[in-house]
């Protein structure tokens, strides 16, 4: 049930490098960001603000959704996510990779850790690329706004032609991957 | 109370699954529960980098390209290759979408095309070059550019559909 599977050791290691590494690469970049706010104080002030609104957003949603990733890779079998996700899952698996999108739950950063979680527990790609496009761009609450200013005809409109391609989007980037994958192998067995 | 709902809706309902669903996974099982923090703080070093760089970037990206001059850029373009500009524009940006449907209908309102909103909106919320390092990171290279180079020209195409339509 552990998270990391295969080769654990080196792989360890190897992930306490990169980590070791995004965090001095963050470091570098507060500093370089105080600097640039420093040469330009007039704008620093709308940077801060809007920054410190991401921060604070960040701060109520992110600790929740990583709990919600490890109670996930805890208590959701791998046959579920397979069953309603997987490979012979098909329309209906579309179905539930857009309305598990729809779900209101923040920002388009916080789903790539979730959809990790999924691919991980035997989700197709394409299911896993519609899920994302759906959660980046088909957000509950977030539509309700879309009405009251863009107008019933034109949001619904934009969802209706959103899913139908997102759905299309999925399945080529699916087939173009299994593709290429499949030529990797080919090429590796040959050598 | 009514805007505070609005703005806190997602938060409110994220912590209350979590909260639901951590209270129900202790009483049944107090070991995985246990495994199940190790991998929420484990995940959480991992992503807190490459977030915390994100919204440095955005913070610039808006602090020194606001929303007026942006609805400048948008209402002037016309034709196809406006519409390209725009979907341009929308994938390089971050704005939430609380913003940016205000956005949209002013830029509507002052007399930019419906191609043009409807590429700006679309690319805004699907393709995210802000959003990108932490998608590669995630979900590696190839789906994120395979997703990210569909999801602009379907943006494109969608919006050519609806100037159609509309």
């Amino acid at each position: 049930m552990n998270s990391i599977g295969l080769n654990k050791s080196s792989g360890k290691i190897k992930q306490k490098k990169s980590l070791i590494r995004d965090y001095i690469i963050m470091g570098i970049i507060i500093v370089a960001a105080l600097v640039t706010l420093f040469i330009f104080p007039d704008k620093s002030g709308p940077v801060l603000n809007i920054s410190k609104n991401y921060f604070l957003e960040l701060v109520m949603v992110l600790p929740a959704v990583m709990i919600i990733i490890g109670l996930f890779s805890v208590w959701i079998p791998k046959e579920t996510v397979v069953k309603y996700m997987g490979k012979t899952s098909g329309i209906k698996g579309i179905f539930i990779s857009i309305i598990l999108g729809m779900l209101p739950t923040g920002p388009l950063y916080i789903a790539f850790p979730m959809a990790v979680a999924l691919l991980k527990k035997g989700a197709k790609i394409s299911n896993i690329i519609i899920f994302i496009s759906a959660w980046a761009c088909i957000k509950l609450p977030q539509e309700l706004i879309e009405i009251q200013f863009l107008g019933i005809e034109f949001t619904l409109l934009r969802l209706t032609l959103t899913i139908i391609f997102v759905a299309i989007m999925g399945i080529i980037i699916e087939k173009i991957i299994e593709f290429t994958d499949r030529k990797k192998i080919k090429v590796e067995e040959r050598v | 109370m009514n805007s505070f709902l609005k703005n806190y809706l997602t938060v409110i309902i994220i912590n209350l699954i979590a909260f639901i669903w951590f209270i129900f996974s202790l009483i049944k099982d107090k070991n995985k529960t246990k495994e199940s923090l190790k991998i929420a703080l484990k995940t959480l070093f991992r992503t807190i980098p490459v977030i915390i760089i994100i919204i440095i970037f955005i913070g610039f990206l808006l602090g020194f390209l606001p929303p007026d001059i942006i609805s400048r850029i948008v209402g002037e373009q016309a034709g196809f290759l406006g519409i390209l500009v725009t979907a341009v524009l929308g994938s390089v940006l971050f704005i939430p979408a609380l913003i940016s449907f205000p956005l949209a209908a002013s830029l509507l309102n002052g007399g930019a095309s419906i191609m043009s909103v409807a590429a700006f909106i679309t690319t805004l919320t699907m393709v995210g070059i802000v959003t990108l390092p932490l998608e590669i990171k995630e979900m590696g290279k190839k789906i994120t550019i395979l997703r990210n180079v569909f999801s602009f020209i379907f943006a494109v195409i969608i919006a050519l559909i609806m100037g159609v339509i509309m």
